[in-house]
């Protein structure tokens, strides 16, 4: 493939084919907790996929120059999860202060991110996957628009199944599995059409 | 300590107050690997180790940590035992370290084990809290084993690499694959909660 293309396929592919909460599963207790309103999900999902970019650049720029010149590799797991914590910290405390609007919108979700999955777990793919500066950029915007995708399709099968009749041990987390299922299933119609 | 609680606490996590069916929590890092007996033992294992020693060291340090950066000092503790946990299978378990990639260190962000240090450990003695943190992460194994159990079945005819169901099995490969896992812990928790209903009515 040609070189310079490789950060776009990356970057769709982790829309698509490698849709980080259909394909690993990361994210899926904010997934399943917070799909239940359309706007809310629009929301946390915006948020994810903001901070993912960042911090997953930030990560690598950490990562490339400080850790593996000072052979600090296995420190990896913390230095990762404090940069997020306090990215998302600094985050919080800009959009308080300049936008209320955007606080009110977003800020409540800010907290949540600290401990989803899918932040740390697009900063370890990329150091395992040895991508560079460039493509680990896409790949962490890819990893977030694809979180927001899932969810915002899954809010939008829930509010059409708030009148359907479930079978009682199914209600809430249960039918929520089955259709993230479905949805994965449906997603693995586009596999094939990137292969990275 | 009374022989009473311990046993309560111990029996909790794995029954009425199973953190997979009954919460729904921390499935992210593990439901990944569960296509594979192996690597869900191995993965299970870890996250038992890490739970009951980081609920037993901030149960220790518990009158120590200021309130405001409580989470902080709790995810300190957490990566601590996962580097523990990655570090030691890299060195004795290296193909393992391999297939599981990033997923043990997502057991950091398991929401199962800061949610047992939040709702158990800061609050109970340390013998305690030990004995909570296992049985929660006990709790946790058992469920995921037995969604393994049927997914390496079904989807490849065997279990732990060896073939069981022999040639005349056609194998479900949608098990092993990502949608497998999503439907199968559907059914467990359907199944489970058929049961408790059920149970509750009598």
């Amino acid at each position: 493939m040609n070189e310079a293309l490789f950060p776009v396929a990356v970057f769709f592919a982790a829309i698509f084919t490698n849709n980080i909460l259909l394909t690993n599963y990361l994210g899926m207790c904010s997934f399943l907790s917070v799909s239940k309103e359309l706007e809310t999900s629009a929301g946390l999902g915006i948020a994810v996929t903001f901070v993912m970019a960042i911090t997953t650049a930030l990560n690598w720029l950490v990562y490339r120059f400080i850790l593996v010149p000072f052979s600090l590799e296995y420190l990896r797991f913390i230095v990762f999860i404090i940069v997020i914590a306090a990215f998302v910290q600094l985050i919080e405390m800009i959009i308080e202060r300049y936008s209320e609007g955007l606080y009110f919108s977003l800020g409540i979700f800010l907290p949540l991110i600290t401990v989803n999955c899918a932040i740390l777990g697009a900063s370890l793919f990329m150091v395992i996957r040895e991508y560079d500066f460039i493509t680990t950029f896409f790949f962490g915007l890819g990893s977030g628009l694809g979180w927001l995708l899932a969810i915002l399709a899954m809010a939008g099968i829930r509010m059409r199944l708030k009148t359907a009749k479930i079978p009682k041990g199914l209600e809430g987390a249960g039918i929520s599995l089955v259709i993230a299922g479905f949805m994965a299933m449906a997603f693995m119609g586009f596999s094939g059409m990137i292969t990275i | 300590m009374a022989k009473g609680i311990v046993k309560k606490t111990f029996l909790a996590p794995l029954g009425k107050d199973n953190p997979v069916f009954v919460q729904v929590l921390g499935i992210c890092s593990t439901l990944a690997v569960t296509n594979k007996l192996e690597n869900t033992l191995v993965m299970t294992l870890g996250v038992m180790f890490t739970t009951a020693l980081s609920s037993w060291t901030l149960s220790l340090m518990r009158s120590w940590i200021p309130s405001r950066i409580r989470m902080m000092v709790e995810t300190l503790v957490i990566a601590t035992y996962v580097i523990l946990v990655d570090i030691a299978l890299k060195a004795f378990y290296p193909e393992m370290w391999k297939q599981l990639g990033p997923y043990v260190g997502l057991i950091i962000t398991n929401c199962i084990v800061m949610g047992r240090i939040e709702a158990f450990a800061l609050q109970n003695k340390p013998g305690l809290s030990l004995i909570d943190g296992l049985a929660s992460g006990l709790g946790y194994a058992y469920v995921l084993m037995i969604i393994a159990f049927f997914r390496e079945l079904l989807g490849t005819g065997s279990l732990w690499g060896y073939p069981i169901l022999g040639s005349w099995w056609t194998n479900w490969s949608i098990m092993i694959m990502p949608p497998g896992g999503f439907f199968m812990l559907a059914i467990f928790i359907w199944v489970v909660r058929e049961v408790v209903l059920k149970e509750a009515k009598k």
